[in-house]
């Protein structure tokens, strides 16, 4: 890696990612004043509703983050033989989009708790949708301790990348949970085929919720990439420097 | 690819008949988990009847981590894994030759922890022919994903710790899978057995086909 390319990549911000930031800061402003002042309580659930706006968003976010790191994972793999730094864009792509989706797994569970807590009277149930849930998030906790790991990087990734594939088969078992098994958790709000569960400005607020969290996920996965390669840069020059002051002790003992 | 499958589990076998650890150490704590479960459970024997299927698999899931992991470091304590990567055997062969290894004593294990749940928990079958295809579905998936796992943290520093943070959460479903179709052998609940059975083999046959296709990803050296 040159020092020219270094200097360039000190800053994880662009213009770009300063523009979508602001975005994403603008989105959730007005997602906030539309799912806490503007959408209408709901009959049954009453204010409890308005988690809901953040709650089903997250979740989709995180599969939406999940699917990326699997696709990423799988172009990894088939780029293995590339040392070059192609092959680890996918390797670093995967990383930050599961870093990010673990995040939104951990925002659906909490706000899923906060809202069972509201509507069941108990914070935790032993549900099919809420238990595979929490299995898939630890499963990809251990997808991130494995990134992590001291070891060879181009092992450690090609494990991940392997992990990652494996991994997502909890994906499709934690969304048809609900259609699978008889559960307390209702069913999918939004689904692609189906008649949405929720009408007027609900649906609305609902739908530009989703739109608002995508912007700020992006907008996270950007940056997390771009720390995630000075991470690797950073490496790269410490190894570099120690190699070379213990070259010049050497040269200055003989 | 037979020959080679069966090379490996031999192997593999061997090494294990030679050391007797899986029947040695293994067994016997898998059981004394059964003891401290009753302990934990207050010794009620009406709890113990009901909960028998559950905590069966639960000693098995302990007892299998530990063969599981035993299996990897056979390989990594002697740098076994860059024998294979030199030698001609397959990816596939290889994977399929450790998981029938792992099945074996695996089934071992779960005969003496289903001796031990018939004695200490006093259970009865209601349906022997649900009981031992529950049995050998989990078998087979428990063995497939534990040889996938333990590639995946073989010859890593962490492994002791790494290996049941991976795997526990992916045998979960199995666990409730087997925990449920058991409870419906022994009588105690009257559900789709069946059903749990075949989301056993179906967990086994996924992990089967990511088994063949990416095992050669998890062999290869830096």
């Amino acid at each position: 890696m040159t020092s020219v390319t270094h200097s360039n990549a000190k800053m994880t911000a662009t213009a770009t990612t300063r523009v979508l930031g602001v975005l994403a800061i603008a989105a959730t402003a007005l997602m906030t004043v539309l799912g806490l002042l503007i959408s209408p309580a709901d009959v049954i659930q009453g204010e409890a509703v308005r988690m809901l706006y953040i709650h089903v968003p997250s979740i989709w976010i995180a599969y939406g983050a999940f699917v990326l790191t699997s696709v990423s994972s799988i172009l990894f793999l088939r780029g293995r033989k590339r040392r070059e730094d192609r092959g680890r864009h996918y390797d670093r792509l995967a990383g930050s989009a599961a870093e990010v989706g673990v995040v939104f797994t951990g925002i659906t569970l909490v706000t899923g708790m906060l809202w069972g807590k509201v509507t069941w009277g108990t914070y935790w149930q032993w549900d099919a949708r809420l238990t595979t849930t929490v299995l898939l998030f630890v499963t990809y906790l251990g997808y991130l301790a494995l990134r992590r790991l001291p070891a060879d990087p181009i092992v450690r990734s090609r494990r991940a990348a392997v992990m990652a594939l494996i991994s997502f088969v909890n994906v499709p078992i934690v969304h048809y949970s609900v259609d699978w098994w008889r559960t307390l958790h209702q069913k999918a709000s939004l689904s692609v085929g189906r008649r949405p569960e929720i009408t007027g400005e609900m649906y609305w607020t609902l739908l530009y919720s989703t739109l608002a969290v995508t912007i700020v996920a992006a907008w996270l996965i950007i940056h997390r990439y771009r720390v995630i390669r000075l991470e690797e840069l950073r490496d790269e020059e410490t190894l570099a420097a120690l190699i070379s002051s213990r070259l010049d002790k050497d040269d200055g003992s003989n | 690819m037979l020959a080679e499958t069966l090379l490996v589990a031999r192997k593999d076998l061997r090494v294990e008949w030679r050391a007797k650890i899986a029947l040695g150490q293994v067994a016997p704590l898998a059981l004394l988990i059964l003891v401290v479960l009753a302990f934990a459970l207050d010794a009620n024997s009406s709890l113990l009847e009901l909960g028998a299927g559950g905590l069966y698999w639960v000693a098995v899931l302990y007892g299998g981590t530990l063969l599981i992991q035993r299996s990897f470091d056979v390989e990594t304590d002697d740098g076994n894994m860059d024998a294979f990567r030199m030698s001609a055997i397959g990816a596939p062969s290889l994977f399929l030759g450790k998981s029938l290894a792992l099945f074996v004593q695996i089934g071992l294990l779960e005969l003496v922890l289903g001796s031990g749940i018939a004695v200490l928990y006093n259970v009865r079958v209601a349906d022997w022919w649900l009981l031992l295809v529950a049995a050998a579905a989990g078998t087979v998936a428990f063995s497939v994903c534990g040889v996938l796992w333990g590639a995946m943290s073989a010859g890593l520093r962490v492994r002791a710790t790494l290996l049941p943070l991976l795997l526990v959460p992916v045998l979960v479903p199995i666990l409730l899978a087997g925990s449920r179709a058991f409870e419906t052998a022994l009588g105690v609940r009257a559900d789709a057995g069946w059903t749990w059975a075949s989301l056993m083999l179906v967990i086994a046959a996924v992990h089967t086909a990511i088994g063949f296709g990416a095992f050669g990803f998890l062999l290869e050296e830096g």
